[in-house]
């Protein structure tokens, strides 16, 4: 997707003015399959580059959701309580996560471009 | 289990093993050159097998449909698995079956010919070492098949006990069928599509029965048994056949049995109340506190003689101090190792399996909870990441059992 800094641990962030969204990729959801019970922070509190910020369930496994940058949550996507199935159904719009007001913009600076995350997932899969 | 999303495939393995950590670790790091591989595997893969090391065998976790739809599907349609991972013996000889029971707690003597049952091999504490489906083929062969995870320990275990046996006159010796491979086909199909491939009637051939017949040309071992709870069949067949019946099975069902990887087997057999060795059975845990204590033959009850007997009479007559349950809870899905707590926040157990139910869309699990607090419907907190969720104490199986039986 254009637009998105990708984490090699597979979520992905969209920066647009104060806020950024994020969430994980289609890639990751797909691996994960089903997902059957989503984990988030309470806004307010702080996240951390490279840090979990929550839990994925899927039928398959448990997974933890790093941040892929630094800062506050101001919003949470309280739909997934209800329907985590949106991570599945639409990764990148109704299935996002958190929004986060960066601390240190810059950090995005060490993500992925779309182009280069598609390829580390091709690396990724070969090699398993 | 968790893990990061990049640990996604390693994650799952990390839950369905099975056997003693150290094998676990030693399985968990083995480099995908050391895995073997099934006479299946060529086909796993042209089928969108997405193969993950399991037990020190590439396996396919899942195929091109997902876990939920492959469960629902096998109890639906049918499901075709792959186990020949796990490990296919044969003991003969005439005393084959006193020497089995001292090492197992089933009523060995009492089966039928052509007729076997799940059951337990304990060591000198009465824990279990593996649990295994036996066959009385004749009064002199018996037909077992154990976990792939505990082959080396358990035909290890078997041996030493064998050459003890032996010493003293004991006339038994086995085959380790490394020559067949085994398939599962499970759920409602299963009898009708296998029925294609054979001339003996599968109408007479109920759950926990066992024939040797020609099935798509090849003499197989078919033993009507299986581990999601659902009818169906374990066919052990020449290695060299397994592929034209893996084929021939998919092509009579006209792709209504899918092929079905590890991920929907263990779902399976959680919606089913049946234990996973290594998980909700180890070492340490007695038959009795498992729930199977009804595998234990009225014989064996009254005369022991199997390793551990003591110790699993004395839970019979005072009552285990923890005890197997079923457990359905709110929030996310209980893994192995989540606390239980009762109601004030008191240890009062821990998980062992669970997950999300594809059948019922709801959490199950099973674990361990001191005796008292076994009952269904008692009510527990189950820790989740630090935060307790509502569980409560819920009959197996989940999903009601379907076994093929005389009506």
């Amino acid at each position: 997707m254009d637009g998105l800094k990708y984490a090699n641990s597979h979520e992905w962030v969209k920066h647009e003015g104060p806020v950024a969204t994020i969430g994980i990729t289609d890639h990751a959801q797909d691996h994960l399959g089903e997902v059957v019970f989503v984990e988030l922070p309470e806004p307010g509190g702080s996240v951390s580059q490279g840090k979990g910020f929550g839990a994925v369930e899927s039928v398959k496994a448990t997974s933890d959701i790093n941040s892929p940058i630094s800062g506050e949550v101001v919003e949470v996507n309280s739909k997934l309580s209800e329907t985590p199935g949106l991570i599945n159904s639409s990764p990148y719009e109704d299935g996002w996560m958190i929004k986060v007001k960066p601390s240190s913009p810059s950090e995005l600076e060490s993500l992925m471009g779309p182009k280069e995350y598609t390829k580390f997932c091709e690396e990724e899969d070969a090699s398993h | 289990m968790r893990g990061s999303l990049w640990q996604l495939g390693q994650s799952i393995i990390r839950r369905l093993s099975e056997a003693d950590k150290k094998a676990v670790a030693r399985r968990y790091f083995a480099s995908e050159a050391d895995l073997k591989k099934t006479v299946l595997y060529d086909f796993h893969v042209a089928h969108g097998g997405k193969m993950v090391p399991f037990a020190g065998w590439s396996m396919p976790i899942q195929y091109k449909d997902s876990i939920m739809d492959s469960t629902v599907n096998c109890r639906e349609n049918g499901g075709l698995f792959d186990v020949s991972h796990m490990c296919g013996l044969s003991l003969k000889g005439k005393d084959s079956v006193s020497f089995l029971e001292k090492l197992v707690i089933a009523d060995v003597a009492g089966l039928a010919p052509g007729t076997g049952t799940l059951t337990v091999f304990t060591n000198e504490k009465g824990g279990a070492i593996d649990d295994s489906v036996i066959t009385k083929v004749k009064d002199d062969h018996i037909y077992l098949v154990v976990n792939a995870g505990c082959r080396d320990k358990d035909l290890a275990h078997v041996e030493e006990h064998m050459k003890a046996f032996k010493a003293k006159g004991g006339d038994v010796s086995w085959h380790i069928h490394d020559e067949r491979s085994l398939l599962a086909l499970q759920g409602p199909l299963a009898a009708p599509v296998l029925q294609h491939l054979t001339k003996d009637d599968l109408s007479k051939l109920y759950f926990g029965e066992f024939r040797i017949l020609d099935i798509n040309g090849a003499t197989c071992f078919l033993t009507r048994t299986g581990y999601t709870g659902e009818d169906g069949f374990e066919i052990s067949v020449p290695s060299e056949n397994a592929l034209d019946l893996a084929k021939a099975i998919l092509e009579k069902s006209e792709g209504k049995v899918r092929l079905t990887g590890l991920g929907a087997r263990d779902s399976l057999r959680l919606e089913a109340g049946l234990c996973l060795y290594g998980n909700d059975m180890e070492q340490h845990i007695s038959p009795v506190e498992a729930g199977l204590t009804w595998a234990i033959g009225k014989r064996r009850r009254a005369e022991g003689g199997f390793l551990g007997a003591e110790v699993i009479l004395k839970q019979l007559a005072e009552g285990p101090s923890i005890r197997r349950v079923g457990f359905t809870s709110t929030g996310p899905p209980p893994r192995s190792h989540s606390e239980i707590q009762d109601e004030k926040g008191n240890n009062i157990g821990e998980i062992t399996s669970g997950g999300f139910s594809p059948c019922l869309k709801r959490n199950i699990a099973m674990g361990y909870v001191k005796s008292g607090l076994h009952k269904a419907g008692t009510k527990a907190k189950i820790l989740v990441r630090g935060k307790a969720y509502d569980g409560v104490v819920t009959k197996m199986p989940f999903v009601p059992t379907k076994y093929y039986k005389p009506s």
